[in-house]
């Protein structure tokens, strides 16, 4: 699965995108979120405040939605353009 | 017509409104411009603006069509920037015509409220001593 990071969290995370070989039981955004804390401390911090939206394939969705579908998943804080 | 661009360099609201002029015939437009302001406390050096491409075009264009779709609009350009900006840079150029002003006014506030909450950028202010990521304000 291809993964994007954006502001603070790329920073934390120290990279602006990875692929990583998800196990079979990662389901949802959330079983994502749950995998990437356990994996290492680095996601654990970036996570941490639980401030963050998750999009999949550009649309921003909840913590129960199925990525058996999705290409591209974006992990960014809340937005503050304009 | 809806517009929308992405980009680094600076924008001109002139050359945008020219377009405006020759194409409309109609009534009333608006235009609003965002730009870098100072901090109350600190000096700002610079402000950084990151975003997601992809999702940032798109995220745009659905913005202007929905626009279109609840008020009567004929144009509709949106224009914002990323990169390393200064003070008094423009950051953002949302222009909305209609026929009657009321509509033109309705369209370009919902562009510039939906986009602060919803389009992925993001700004960082540089000033002397530290960097700030920029939180949400409501």
């Amino acid at each position: 699965m291809k993964l994007l990071y954006f502001a603070k969290i790329r920073e934390v995370i120290n990279k602006s995108e990875e692929i990583l070989e998800l196990p079979q039981n990662i389901n949802t955004t959330g079983d994502l979120i749950k995998f990437l804390t356990e994996l290492d401390d680095i996601y654990k911090n970036a996570f941490s405040d639980k401030n963050f939206f998750i999009a999949c394939d550009e649309e921003v969705v909840e913590m129960d939605f199925l990525i058996k579908d999705t290409k591209e998943i974006a992990i960014f804080p809340p937005v503050t353009g304009g | 017509m809806i517009e929308i661009k992405i980009q680094s360099k600076a924008f001109d609201i002139s050359n945008e409104m020219k377009k405006i002029s020759k194409l409309n015939a109609d009534g009333a437009t608006v235009t609003f411009m965002g730009s870098v302001r100072d901090l109350e406390y600190e000096n700002l050096e610079t402000l950084e603006i990151e975003y997601f491409p992809k999702m940032a075009k798109k995220v745009l264009n659905k913005t202007a069509k929905d626009a279109y779709k609840n008020w009567n609009l004929s144009r509709c350009i949106i224009i914002h920037r990323y990169g390393k900006l200064k003070i008094g840079d423009p950051i953002v150029l949302i222009i909305t015509s209609s026929p009657h002003r009321k509509e033109a006014f309705k369209a370009n506030e919902y562009i510039i409220d939906f986009l602060k909450t919803n389009a992925p950028f993001w700004k960082k202010e540089n000033t002397e001593k530290k960097s700030y990521w920029v939180t949400q304000k409501n």
